[in-house]
Order: structure tokens, then C-alpha cells, then sequence
């Protein structure tokens, strides 16, 4: 059976319903009706439910959005909703919203009250800037969100600072008394047998994380009996070795995030995580899942293009590890045989010195969007400033997540200044072939890639180029 | 319930009563409810052409499908197969054509929801397509119009734009806007003995459901009761259309005799029903030297959609606002309802006040880009003043549209703001400031005279406690607790002896929906109507048990009724009053004194009073990527007195980013053959936690002036959102600040695409 702790109780499920987006077993199943259906597509966060998992000894939780999430991923998890964080009165949360009228309609009120407890259940320093962070999946119609960052204000004057532990929180009125037994109740699940055998399944659809196949064909994966891959602990691993970074595809966005290894490997990248979805949704999509969908605007796939790295696919016993850049064919296409699966993302930790690594990404609204363009890019100097090695990504100007390998070997032992950048901005221009869609004109396409093109180069040297000179008189 | 108890002793005056319980998601909405054994699910299938014949339809293989229990089409309608409320052009479920992609055909009924999605993948239609027309010009050019076209005068701007020291014309368009509420729309009916149906739908038109469903049903109104709890949201959007999906629900337990449930999926919801109304507009304004507008010409081409729903009323209101906080001697004003083969568009707060008034600031912007001087020049010259006369004949009394000007610019120091504003644009060359202001008026009162209103039902019960019911609708902005607060000031009781009972129409009947920001001012003066005939009934039994003669000197404060020298306890009146046979419960009713329009003349007074207000928006622009940031809204809102502090400041912060986000992020696109592009919420993007200005200050500016606002506490529901119109103004001033020979368009929403390609223009 699958089991998990939903709130203060054990629950059973048949692993036939593994498939289940969680936000049904709750409404429909088990008739809790406080997490509220919007727009099943993880895109509003009115449905967020935090997922515990002991880690180091610990239960550390993360936000997700139940509406997309396959029951699967609860398995051996505890699983908090609205009425799992409801106490005798008020929690201090549930008081600070209330106080600051931080809810008007209601109706996604339970989902941001679930968002800015879990930013307390992270493990991270508790600040207006997390909890804000912790919020950017929610979304109001009704209050403009100031009423309620007064309220995580408020909290966060109460109590901000150094993570508390779960019996602080409970003390201080933050959560019920029970999240005292959880950690032993997690424990022995995590001894007993796994009778489940949803993570030994071969067959059927493979499902990671499920945030792109959910908001697809929710009622096909219901019946379909997926293969979850998102648990499977031989995909999730995250290690340096040598000069590598290597980690599995199940790895999540917020798995990457919170690593030290990643974050000493490619360092300064907050802004953009910050920029990837939002917080319940970095903690559940997979990279593998980012990188299959072969998107051709996926973030990820934009950043790991720019960092030139290499996949492992594997069939069996049997593997083979090619260039990212050469895994996309056509739309949707990829160099992909049957029985073969995403098994691990590889890339060369950039070097320190003469090394520029910068990601762009332009959108109609900051965060939470999906970037009209986004771009990595690369660039290795040599001691006379000539250009060593150069990688350059860009999503939403083409078929498919583009490496520009004219432009690559364009910039290759030119110097670094305005001539060449001047030269390469045509070079661009012709390798790319935006077409007009949801996300902009292929004029406007073409316009932002220079831009952002341009802005990279910036970061190298703010004064190497005059983008005034580029209106149009 | 165990928080009460808690909520009583840690929460002070002026929250959000309901909302305890909405934070603890304990709040019931329709498909929240307990279902009934029995209960079926419903889907309306839509049709997948904008305009066209039916030639065929199969619904063979649907219906057998096992769960499936009826597939109704407009043949078994048992009444009227109409639903229209102004204008009586539009079907419940198409017959013979379709005239938008989206539109009802027919209605599934199964034993799950699922089973209903699958059946709706086993429907063939087959259309004879006709020409598709979504651009409202062009439907005007080809005749293609709802109801009549309007037009507002006043002098005779035509001949004094010859005398006028500048001219300007131009056109100006704004977008349609997704209401986007939360709770997506749905409905639950209930078979009742006697024929009946409790229908418990997410309205703000318990009456408009009630009347529609009768109709289509051929039921006597009588036999229809609509209960609605609250809705989580409304904004407009279920003004006039919960009514469709109420009335399919309704149809569904009708036939089938089983409880039956509809609740839109999201993406149903936006791509069935209809939002704030696109405009395309020409304008021509005309100034003397000194910057008074002597003239301004406007015509409005209204995007109505496939059917009339309220598109004339908002119509008219483009007209009421087309000039927003300023008076013009000379204007002429008209306005085109056209028919498009798009969903029906709606009311959406403001309600055509906001497209009007977007015109008249893009020509004011315009003619100051030309003169190099800054807009608010313009605007400050211009401001309503007491004695003015609006285009449609009433006066403007109690103008506070100068007091809150000047208070605006001294309490926020504009002229130092400016300066920083101007060194940071020398400073930086890439990132830019635009800075805006953005004045409002509004009107309150439902333009439709008639509609101005309500009724209140109240019961004192046995032991002091007492039962409101009005025609309200809560869905966010706070009423319930206004109406609480009415009543316990009413009774001198504290606001938990006070309860709030479901808007249901059998116990207010013929009600007018919960719009026109009027809602609270209706529904609370016939509240207080009721309550004071109760207090009258028990003053005489009060005069003496207190042994007071004169009534006058009773009072009804702190749960007891004082006299001078001595006072009982209310529980103790009021039980002894129940023990004389005195009628403790009362219906109270109240209309808006004063106000009339005369649609011939297209003059009259319909407004009980105007909302000014003013503001300051300050954006920073990533002139690199067409990004930006909005550093600052700060605000002066005349309040009147307000009631509920915490209930007012959150409807001008939710209002002000609604207005935002229309100006900005949301793109409403359809395609050329009126299928909706942005019909997911990752293509349609309103503002998120990181989108909002980084400050939002509100100055509640108290004016003490006017008496038709109930207990003089203004309305507060639409006025906010035209602040947005700020939003706009100040990232077109960031990029004039970047490229002073930018082409500017007036044509909103300003996306990031539109911004970088005008930054480079």
C-alpha cells in the first residue's frame, strides 16, 4: 500500500491509485474540503500542501501545489494541509492574516496560510524576504498581497531569525501539538517493508514530478499507473566528482537550490532560481522531467545549455552520455531510443578565473512566467582578452532550447569588444528562427535575444557597448 | 465553533469578521458543500467555432457511455431557451447557430465529473462556419451592434476647437480583463418538494439566477430559491453570468429529479465567459494656452461580444466617467455597442468607468508629450469644482477632487520626488524613472435608476441575539461585516450577538445584484430601516419600564437601553417585549432619494454622490530588457467616514493592483477566429506577490460631507481601480525618460514586449 501521515493520521492507499493528482484524493476521497481547486496547473497555489520527509534526523518541509501532485509522491511523506495546521483557536498565523486582513474572499487564503507556515518548516533563516519568497506560487485577486506581507511582517518580527525547531513553533503557538510525534511516526513508516511497489514499477508512463504531465492529461495518469521515477533514490543523487558536477534527473529545481555542492559549483544563482516558476513548483519538477519535455523555452534546459552539459541515458545496464546540445532534434524530438530513460545531468564546474557565466530571462510578468526569451551564456577570455570557449543558449527562438553554435564559433579567438559584439549581434540574428505565438512576435523575439545578448556582455563590462546608439532615430 | 472564543478575545475592532474562518479554510463555497447521495455532475459542452451553422450534431456515443444519465440540447428546454437580461439575445444551450467559440450546446449529466469530461470527448459537431468578427471597429462598420449607440453633450465642442490654442487627436485602445476569481463559476440545484429547486449558485445576483432559471424552466419565480453563502470573488464577473451556469444546473435537476452539480474547471471558465470589455477609441481634445480643455471629442468602440449580457449599462457608464476628475465646458462624447464572436463580455469593477477614463488621460498625456510639459499640468488645471455641470446634466456638489490633489502633492512633497526623479534619470543610463499621476471620480449609484434599492430582514430572537438577512452578496469585500456592524451600532450591541444570515431570495426577494460599489449603502439603509422599526415598536414598552416619558431620551448602547437615571438590559426588553405580543422582527426598505436620468435627454442626476481620490506612481524601468519595477503608489482617498478601516484600506490596495494588473500583465488575446490564446492560467498572468509596488501608501482622507453613503462611509468597491490607470502613464514616462522620441501608442495593456519595442522605436 502507499502510506503517508496526512495531517495527524496514517492513511492507506491502493498503489492502483498512485496516479491520482493529490488535490482529488483530498477534496474527493477524503472530503477535506479546505485546499481549494483554481486552476489545476500549479500556477495559483490555493491547493499548496507542505510534504515533510525525515532528512539527517530531521523533518524538514516543502510547499507544493496538490492539484498536480501524483499521490505517489506522498508515499512515506507527511503530508499538511489547511486542517493539519488548525488548532484550538487561531495559530499565530491564521491570527496575522486575520489582524492585517490579509484575506478577503477567502478562497485562496488557506493555500497562503499552508505557504507561510511551511516558510517556517524549511530549515532556512525566517525573514520577510523567505516568506515572501515562500509566497511567489500564491496568488490574490483581492487584497494586492500587502495585507498579507503586513501579516508575514508580523511574523517574522515575532519569531525571524535562525530557524526555530518544531517544538519552539509549537510553544509559540505556530503549529498543533501533535508535529511533535511526527518525526517517530515518519520513522517507522520509513522501516517497514515498502509493500507499495510503485517505485519498483518498469512500465508505464514516466512520471517525475508530474508539474508539466499533470496540467496535460490529469485523467489519463489517474488511470494509467505511472512509473514513478521521482522517489527513485538511484536518480537523486547530487555529487561533485573531479572537475564535475553530476547529479541524477529526478534531482528537483529546489533540491538544486539547497545543495552546497551546487552552489559552490555555480555560485550567485538565487536570482535565478528566483526566476524558475515559484516555490511549490522548483520543489517538485524534476530536471529530467525539464529537460524531456524538450520545451524549447525551458529555463533549465536554457541554463544547463549555457554550462555545456552532457546527459547519461540509460537502457538497462547499457548507457551512453552525449551533449545536451545535440539531445534536441526538431520539435519535441529528441535523440532518444526506446527502453532508454534520463539517468543523470553532467556538467564541467566552470573555472574561477576569466569565466563569465550569466542567465537572462525576460517575461510578461517577472515571476512565475514562461520567458517570451531566455538565454545563458558562457564566456572564457584568455589573458589578451580574446574568447576562449563560448556558450550561448536561448529559449522561445526556435524549435527547440537552442545552443547558437554559429555564434560559438563566431566569437572563438575574436577579441572581447563593441566590433565584435557588433558583428556577432547579426550573427545571432541569422542563426535564430522565432516564429510569432503566445509569447510574443518573432520581431519582438529577435529585439529581446540582442537585448539580452547585450546584457550579458554588460555584466562582463558595463562599458563595452552604448545601447543608446541602438534606437532608432 | 472553538475559534470564536479565540477571535473574540485577541482581535480587535475593525477585521474582517469572516475572516477567521477563512483562514483556517473552514469557509464554505458551492463546491465545498456536502453532496447529497444522488447528486449527478453536469458539463456543458461548447461549441469550437466562433460563428456558425449547426449542421450536425452526434451525441450517440457520449450517451451511451456507461454513467452518463442525460445529454440535454436546447430541444428539451421546458420553457424559454433564453437567458438574456437587458437585451433577450441569448440562448441557454445554441439551437440553430453558435456565435462564439465556447458557447453551451449541450448539457452532460453523469454520475461523476470524469465521466462527464469523457463523454464531452465523444461529441461530434459538424459547423458551417460564417465570418468571424472579434474587431469591434470593423463590426461597427458592418453594422454588427447590440443595442443602440449613445451620445452625452454638453456646450458644443465641434465649433470651439477652431478657437482652441492647441489640438490633438488620436486614438486610444485598452484590452479586456479576466476576472479572474478564485472560485471559478458553479452552481448546485436541488430538487425541493412541490416542484421546487434550491439552486445554491455562486452569484452576486441571487435575483438575476432566480429569474432566469424560472424562465428557462417555465417556473413560477416562487419555486426557485437561490441561496448563496458568499463567493470567493466576483469583481463583476458573476453579476450576470453565474445566471448561465445556475440555470444549466437547475435545467440538469429539473429533468433528471437528482441533485445536480456545475462547477466550471478553470479553463472553462475563461474560455466560456465573458470579461471587462476591449475598447478602440479617436479622441480629439482641444486647450487654451493656459491648459484648460475648452473641447474633447471621444468615440468608444465598446468589444460587446456575441450578445448584449450588460454591455449596454456598462456603455453608458464609459459615458458618466468619459471625463473623468476634470471639468470640460465643450464635450461630446459617444459610444458603440458591436457585436463580436467573442464570449459575452461583462461587467468588471468600474464597469466601462475605466475605459472611458483612459481615453481622456491618453489625450491629456498626448497633448502634454507635444507641449513638453508634464501631464499633471494638464490635469491639476482641469479638476471639478463645486457648480460644474458633468456632460449629463447634474452638478458637482461636495467636490473633493482639489483637496485631495493638494493633498497628495504636499503630504508626498511631488515637487521633491520630481527632483530626485529627474537626477536619478541624469545618473543612470539604463534604468529610468517614470513618475505619473493618476486623479479619479466616481460615481455611486446604479446608473439604472430603478435598481437603486434594497431590502433587510431582521429578527431579534429570545434571548438578545439577532438575525440580519439582506440582499448582499459578500465575496470578498468585506459587507458582511459592514452589515453586522450596522446593526449592532443599530442595537448598541457588541458584533457577536449579531449573525449574518445566506443571501436567499426567499427571505429578500427582487433584489438588485451586489454591484455598483452600492451595495453596502442599499442594503445597510434598509438595514437600518428594519432595525429602527423594531426599536420603535419596543420604545414605548422601554419609556416605561425606564419610567421615561420622553422617548428621545432612550438610548441603545452597550447591550443595554439607557435613560437618564436608569436602564435594563436589551435581553430583558426585548423578552419582555416578546411576552407583550410585540413583533420583534422587521423588513426594512430603502431607495436612493433624489436621483432620476432621462435616457431621452440623456440628462438627469442619477448619482447619490461622487468618490474622489488621487495618486502617485513611481516605476523604474530596465531600459536593457523593457522590464520594470513599480517603486511606489501612494495615495489620498476620500472616505467619507469610513466604517471598517482594515475592510476600506483592503479594497483600495486590491482595487489599485486589479487596475494594475488590466494596465500591464493581463492580455486578453484572441486569435483571428475568436479562439481565446491566453486561456490558461500560464498564458494569462495577473499581478503576483512580486508584482505589486514595493510601498503602497493610503492617506484616508476624511470628508464629512455627504449623507446618502451609508453611516457617511463612502463606497469604496470600484473607485480604487482607476488609480491603474497611473500604472500605465508612468512606465510610458520611464521610456519617454530613455528615448524622448518614442512613438507612443496609447494602447494597454503596456507588456513588456510592447515596452522594449517602443524603448527602441
Amino acid at each position: 500500500m502507499i502510506q503517508f501521515i496526512l495531517n495527524n493520521q496514517k492513511v492507506l492507499v491502493d498503489p492502483k491509485k498512485s496516479g491520482m493528482a493529490f488535490l482529488d484524493f483530498l477534496r474527493k476521497d477524503k472530503k477535506l474540503k479546505g485546499m481549494k481547486l483554481v486552476c489545476k496547473e500549479g500556477e495559483c497555489g490555493a491547493c499548496t500542501v507542505l510534504v515533510g520527509e525525515l532528512k539527517e534526523d530531521q523533518v524538514i518541509y516543502q510547499s507544493m501545489t496538490a492539484c498536480i501532485m501524483p499521490l505517489a509522491n506522498a508515499h512515506r511523506k507527511h503530508i499538511v494541509t489547511i486542517e493539519g495546521i488548525n488548532m484550538d483557536g487561531l495559530n499565530k498565523v491564521q491570527e496575522e492574516m486575520v489582524l492585517q486582513n490579509g484575506t478577503q474572499c477567502g478562497f485562496c487564503t488557506p493555500g497562503f496560510v499552508v505557504s507561510m507556515t511551511g516558510a517556517l518548516l524549511t530549515g532556512e533563516v525566517v525573514s520577510q524576504e523567505n516568506m515572501i519568497k515562500n509566497m511567489d506560487g500564491n496568488i490574490c485577486r483581492c487584497t494586492g498581497y500587502h495585507s498579507i506581507m503586513r501579516a508575514s511582517e508580523n511574523i517574522v518580527t515575532d519569531i525571524g531569525g535562525k530557524a526555530k525547531s518544531i517544538n519552539t513553533l509549537i510553544k509559540k503557538r505556530y503549529l498543533p501539538e501533535y508535529f511533535k510525534t511526527i518525526k517517530k511516526q515518519l520513522k517507522s513508516i520509513a522501516t517497514e517493508r515498502d509493500s507499495s511497489g510503485i517505485l519498483k514499477r518498469k512500465e508505464g508512463i514516466r512520471l517525475g514530478g508530474g508539474t508539466d504531465l499533470y496540467v496535460q492529461k490529469p485523467n489519463e495518469l489517474y488511470e494509467a499507473e505511472p512509473n514513478h521515477m521521482y522517489d527513485k533514490s538511484s536518480l537523486n543523487q547530487i555529487k561533485i566528482v573531479g572537475k564535475e558536477f553530476r547529479f541524477g534527473a529526478s534531482v528537483t529545481m529546489g533540491d538544486l537550490y539547497r545543495s552546497k555542492e551546487f552552489n559552490q559549483s555555480v555560485p550567485g544563482q538565487e536570482e535565478f532560481f528566483k526566476l524558475l516558476s515559484s516555490t511549490q513548483i522548483r520543489n517538485m519538477a524534476t530536471i529530467g522531467g525539464n529537460l524531456m519535455n524538450a520545451s524549447p523555452i525551458g529555463d533549465f534546459t536554457i541554463f544547463l545549455l549555457g554550462l555545456d552539459a552532457k546527459i547519461i541515458l540509460a537502457n538497462g545496464a547499457k548507457k551512453r552520455k552525449i551533449f545536451l546540445k545535440d539531445f534536441y532534434l526538431d520539435y519535441k524530438k529528441m535523440d532518444f531510443k526506446k527502453g532508454e530513460y534520463l539517468k543523470e545531468i553532467h556538467f564541467t564546474i566552470p573555472q574561477k578565473e576569466n569565466n563569465f557565466f550569466s542567465f537572462e530571462k525576460v517575461s510578461l510578468r517577472k515571476y512565475l512566467d514562461i520567458a517570451g526569451v531566455n538565454s545563458a551564456c558562457q564566456i572564457t577570455l584568455d589573458d589578451q582578452n580574446k574568447i576562449k570557449e563560448a556558450h550561448i543558449s536561448a529559449g522561445g527562438v526556435g524549435p527547440i532550447p537552442w545552443y547558437l553554435k554559429k555564434t560559438r564559433k563566431f566569437l572563438i579567438g575574436k577579441p572581447f569588444n563593441k566590433t565584435t559584439i557588433d558583428k556577432t549581434l547579426d550573427v545571432i540574428n541569422k542563426e535564430i528562427t522565432p516564429i510569432s505565438d503566445a509569447r510574443g512576435t518573432a520581431d519582438y523575439k529577435r529585439l529581446l535575444l540582442r537585448q539580452l545578448f547585450l546584457a550579458h556582455c554588460l555584466k562582463i563590462d558595463e562599458n563595452i557597448y552604448d545601447l543608446t546608439t541602438l534606437i532608432r532615430s | 465553533m472553538t475559534n470564536n472564543k479565540n477571535t473574540k478575545s485577541t482581535l480587535k475592532k475593525d477585521i474582517n469578521l469572516d475572516a477567521p474562518f477563512h483562514v483556517s479554510g473552514r469557509t464554505k463555497y458551492v463546491d465545498d458543500l456536502p453532496e447529497l447521495e444522488g447528486t449527478c455532475f453536469a458539463k456543458a459542452y461548447y461549441s469550437r467555432c466562433a460563428h456558425g451553422e449547426i449542421k450536425k450534431i452526434n451525441f450517440s456515443k457520449a450517451e451511451k457511455l456507461n454513467g452518463v444519465v442525460k445529454i440535454l440540447s436546447h430541444k428539451d428546454v421546458p420553457g424559454e431557451n433564453q437567458i438574456g437580461g437587458i437585451v433577450r439575445d441569448e440562448p441557454l444551450l445554441a439551437d440553430k447557430e453558435v456565435h462564439f467559440y465556447g458557447q453551451p450546446i449541450l448539457l452532460i449529466i453523469a454520475e461523476s465529473e470524469t465521466i462527464a469530461e469523457k463523454a464531452m470527448k465523444l461529441i461530434e459537431v459538424d459547423y458551417k462556419e460564417k465570418e468571424i468578427i472579434v474587431d469591434p471597429r470593423e463590426a461597427y462598420k458592418k453594422g454588427s451592434v447590440l443595442s443602440s449607440s449613445r451620445t452625452f453633450k454638453l456646450g458644443n465642442p465641434t465649433s470651439k476647437f477652431k478657437k482652441c490654442a492647441y489640438v490633438f487627436e488620436g486614438e486610444a485602445d485598452s484590452g479586456g480583463q479576466e476576472h479572474l476569481y478564485l472560485e471559478t463559476q458553479g452552481a448546485y440545484a436541488i430538487p425541493k418538494d412541490q416542484g421546487g429547486l434550491l439552486i445554491h449558485s455562486s452569484t452576486q445576483g441571487p435575483t438575476a439566477v432566480q429569474k432566469v432559471t424560472a424562465n428557462v424552466l417555465g417556473l413560477n419565480m416562487s419555486q426557485v430559491e437561490i441561496n448563496v453563502n458568499r463567493i470567493g470573488g466576483g469583481f463583476g464577473g458573476k453579476e450576470d453570468q453565474a445566471s448561465h451556469w445556475a440555470a444549466l444546473a437547475g435545467f440538469g435537476a429539473f429533468i433528471t429529479k437528482r441533485p445536480v452539480k456545475l462547477i466550471l474547471s478553470r479553463h472553462e471558465d475563461l474560455q466560456m465567459t465573458g470579461k471587462r470589455h476591449p475598447y478602440r477609441s479617436d479622441y480629439k481634445i482641444g486647450l487654451d494656452k493656459d491648459l484648460k480643455i475648452i473641447a474633447y471629442t471621444a468615440s468608444f468602440y465598446q468589444n460587446g461580444g456575441a450578445a448584449a449580457d450588460l454591455s449596454p449599462a456598462v456603455l453608458e457608464r464609459t459615458l458618466f466617467h468619459a471625463s473623468n476628475s476634470y471639468f470640460i465646458p465643450n464635450i461630446e462624447v459617444t459610444a458603440h455597442p458591436c457585436k463580436t464572436n467573442l464570449p459575452p463580455n461583462t461587467a468588471f469593477r468600474g464597469f466601462g468607468g475605466p475605459q472611458g477614463k483612459f481615453v481622456i488621460e491618453a489625450a491629456i498625456h498626448r497633448a502634454a508629450n507635444e507641449l513638453n510639459i508634464p501631464a499633471h499640468n494638464i490635469q491639476k488645471a482641469n479638476l471639478f469644482k463645486n457648480g460644474d455641470e458633468f456632460s449629463f446634466g447634474q452638478k458637482v456638489e461636495n467636490c473633493e477632487a482639489t483637496k485631495c490633489w493638494n493633498d497628495l502633492s504636499k503630504r508626498y512633497e511631488l515637487k521633491r520626488l520630481e527632483k530626485e526623479i529627474e537626477h536619478f534619470n541624469k545618473e543612470n543610463k539604463y534604468f529610468k524613472k517614470g513618475i505619473a499621476l493618476q486623479p479619479i471620480c466616481f460615481g455611486i449609484s446604479f446608473t439604472n435608476t430603478p435598481m437603486n434599492n434594497a431590502r433587510a430582514l431582521v429578527h431579534v430572537y429570545n434571548d438578545g441575539s439577532v438575525g440580519v438577512s439582506t440582499g448582499a452578496v459578500e465575496m470578498g469585500q468585506g459587507v458582511n461585516t459592514k452589515m453586522v456592524q450596522v446593526a449592532a451600532q443599530a442595537f448598541g450591541l457588541t458584533l457577536d450577538k449579531i449573525r449574518l444570515e445566506d443571501t436567499n431570495t426567499t427571505r429578500v426577494a427582487n433584489t438588485s445584484p451586489t454591484a455598483a460599489s452600492a451595495t453596502a449603502d442599499l442594503n445597510g439603509k434598509a438595514l437600518q430601516d428594519a432595525c429602527q422599526q423594531i426599536k420603535d415598536r419596543i420604545l414605548p414598552l422601554a419609556g416605561e419600564l425606564l419610567k421615561e416619558k420622553n422617548l428621545k431620551n432612550i438610548s441603545f448602547v452597550d447591550g443595554k437601553v439607557k435613560a437618564k437615571r436608569k436602564n435594563i438590559d436589551w435581553v430583558d426588553l426585548v423578552q419582555t417585549a416578546l411576552l407583550r405580543r410585540i413583533n420583534m422582527s422587521a423588513k426594512g426598505h430603502y431607495s436612493t432619494p433624489r436621483i432620476n436620468f432621462d435616457k431621452k435627454k440623456e440628462k438627469g442626476h442619477p448619482f447619490a454622490y461622487h468618490v474622489y481620490g488621487n495618486s502617485i506612481f513611481v516605476v523604474t524601468l530596465d531600459c536593457i530588457r523593457g522590464t520594470y519595477e513599480f517603486e511606489a503608489v501612494k495615495i489620498v482617498h476620500d472616505f467619507g467616514a469610513s466604517m471598517n478601516k482594515a475592510v476600506d484600506l483592503g479594497q483600495i490596495e486590491g482595487g489599485l493592483v486589479q487596475g494594475m494588473g488590466w494596465m500591464t500583465l493581463e492580455d486578453v488575446v484572441y486569435n483571428k477566429k475568436g479562439l481565446l490564446k491566453s486561456n490558461t492560467l500560464a498564458t494569462y498572468k495577473v499581478p503576483d506577490v512580486y508584482f505589486v509596488p514595493k510601498e503602497i501608501e493610503v492617506h484616508f482622507l476624511k470628508t464629512n460631507t455627504d449623507n446618502l453613503a451609508i453611516l457617511k462611509s463612502k463606497a469604496v468597491g470600484e473607485p480604487p481601480l482607476m488609480y491603474g490607470l497611473g500604472a500605465y502613464f508612468s512606465i510610458i514616462n520611464a521610456i519617454l525618460a530613455f528615448n524622448p522620441n518614442a512613438s507612443i501608442s496609447y494602447d494597454a495593456p503596456i507588456t513588456t514586449e510592447k515596452i522594449l519595442m517602443t524603448l527602441y522605436s
